[in-house]
C-alpha cells in the first residue's frame, strides 16, 4: 500500500509499505495491505512503517489518518525530529 | 534652463535610486520563489484535510458545536493580514480599503460602539488601524519573523479561545491571495462560526469508513486543525502575494527611473551644447571686435 505522511510545511514520506503502526486516539493500531476504509484521530506518538525498500519511525505530535483504496494518508500536525 | 551642475547631480541621484529599486526587485524575486514553494508544500495537506472533513459531514443532522453555531453579531474580530514593510504598491491599502468597506456596509453600528476589534498580522496593518482608533489586538503582529506552522497555530488557538469564551461573536479573515506575480486577489473569509462546506452538486455515495473514535469526535478534533491550516494558508498566500507585489512595484520603479534618466540626460546634453555654442559665439565676437579696431 502507498503511505503518505504530510505536515502543513512539507511532505515527510511517500512510498510503498506493507505494514504501518499508528498511535490512535483509542490506542495504537496497525494497518496492513488492503485495509478497510478508515478515518482515525491520532495522538502524540510514534508512527512505524515497514516496507520492502523503506523502514522508518516518525514521531508525530498528533494528526489524522485516512485509509482508502490501499492508500494511507497521514496528516500530522507536526513531527518531532 | 537648469544649470549643468544641477542636472548632473540629479542624474547621479536617479542612478543610485535605480540601483536600489533594481536590487530590491531581485531580493523580492528570490523571496517570492521561496514563499511560493511553501505554498505548494502546504497545498496537499490542506486539500486532503478539506476532503476528509467534507466526507465526514456528508451525514446530515449533526448537532451544531461551539464552532458553527451562529450568534447575534455584537463583537466582531477582523484578522487583517498585511505586510511588515512598505514599497509593495497597493498591496496593503487594498486590504485596508476592503476592511473599511465591509465595516461601513455591515458593521457601522458595532464600529460606533467600538466592538469591532482588529487583529493585525503584519506591522503595516497595526499602524494603520491604531491611527484610526480601532481596538487592536496586537499580540501577533510579528508573525512574519517566524512563519512556521507551530507559530501560526498559536494565533489560531488564541482566536478560537477568545471566540469560545464569548469575547467575539464573529471572526472574519482578510488577506491577499497569490494569483500570479502581478495579480493579487483580495479574499474575505468568514473564519468563525465555521460555514458548512459548500455542498457538491452530485451526491457522492458516502464511503463506508470505520471511524475511530466516533464521527462526531473526529469532526470536533479536526475543526481546530482545519482552522489552524486556514490561517496558515492565508499567511503563506499573503506572503507570496506581498513579494509578488513588491517585485512588480520595484520593476515599475526601475522602469520609471530609466525613463527619468533618459529625459535628464537629454536636458544635460542640450544644456551643455547651449553653453558651448554660447562660448564660441563669445570668442568669435571678441575676435571680431579686436580685428576691426
Amino acid at each position: 500500500m502507498l503511505l503518505e505522511i504530510l505536515t502543513p510545511e512539507k511532505k515527510i514520506f511517500e512510498g510503498e509499505v506493507s505494514i504501518a503502526t499508528f498511535p490512535g486516539a483509542d490506542g495504537s493500531f496497525q494497518v496492513l495491505d488492503h485495509h478497510a476504509p478508515l478515518i482515525s484521530l491520532l495522538t502524540e506518538g510514534d508512527v512505524v512503517y515497514k516496507g520492502a525498500e523503506a523502514n522508518g519511525t516518525v514521531r508525530i505530535t498528533g494528526g489524522v489518518v485516512e485509509v482508502l483504496k490501499n492508500k494511507v494518508v497521514l496528516l500530522a500536525d507536526g513531527v518531532v525530529a | 534652463m537648469p544649470s549643468l551642475k544641477e542636472v548632473k547631480n540629479r542624474i547621479g541621484s536617479v542612478i543610485s535610486t535605480q540601483q536600489i529599486t533594481k536590487a530590491m526587485k531581485m531580493v523580492a524575486a528570490a523571496k517570492l520563489r521561496r514563499s511560493q514553494e511553501k505554498v505548494l508544500q502546504m497545498r496537499p495537506f490542506a486539500q486532503k484535510l478539506t476532503a476528509i472533513l467534507q466526507n465526514l459531514s456528508t451525514t446530515d443532522g449533526a448537532e451544531p458545536g461551539w464552532y458553527n453555531k451562529p450568534r447575534p453579531e455584537r463583537n466582531i474580530l477582523m484578522i487583517v493580514i498585511s505586510s511588515d514593510r512598505g514599497l509593495c504598491g497597493s498591496f496593503n491599502s487594498n486590504v485596508y480599503k476592503e476592511v473599511m468597506r465591509v465595516i461601513d456596509e455591515q458593521y457601522s453600528e458595532q464600529r460606533k460602539q467600538r466592538t469591532v476589534t482588529i487583529l493585525p498580522l503584519g506591522k503595516r496593518g497595526l499602524e494603520f488601524f491604531r491611527k484610526r482608533d480601532f481596538p487592536v489586538d496586537a499580540a501577533f503582529v510579528n508573525v512574519f519573523h517566524d512563519l512556521t506552522f507551530a507559530h501560526v497555530s498559536a494565533i489560531a488557538d488564541h482566536v478560537m479561545d477568545a471566540y469560545r469564551a464569548g469575547k467575539y461573536d464573529k471572526v472574519i479573515l482578510f488577506y491577499n491571495e497569490f494569483k500570479n506575480v502581478a495579480t493579487q486577489i483580495l479574499r474575505i473569509e468568514q473564519y468563525l462560526p465555521v460555514l458548512p462546506p459548500a455542498s457538491q452538486e452530485k451526491k457522492v455515495v458516502p464511503i463506508d469508513y470505520i471511524y475511530q473514535p466516533d464521527q462526531e469526535e473526529i469532526i470536533s478534533g479536526l475543526i481546530p486543525k482545519s482552522l489552524r491550516v486556514q490561517v496558515f494558508k492565508a499567511l503563506l498566500d499573503s506572503n507570496a502575494a506581498e513579494n509578488g507585489a513588491r517585485m512588480t512595484a520595484m520593476d515599475k520603479a526601475t522602469e520609471n527611473a530609466g525613463e527619468l534618466l533618459r529625459e535628464l540626460r537629454l536636458t544635460y546634453n542640450r544644456t551643455r551644447q547651449a553653453a558651448i555654442t554660447k562660448e564660441i559665439l563669445e570668442i568669435v565676437g571678441g575676435a571680431e571686435a579686436l580685428k576691426s579696431s
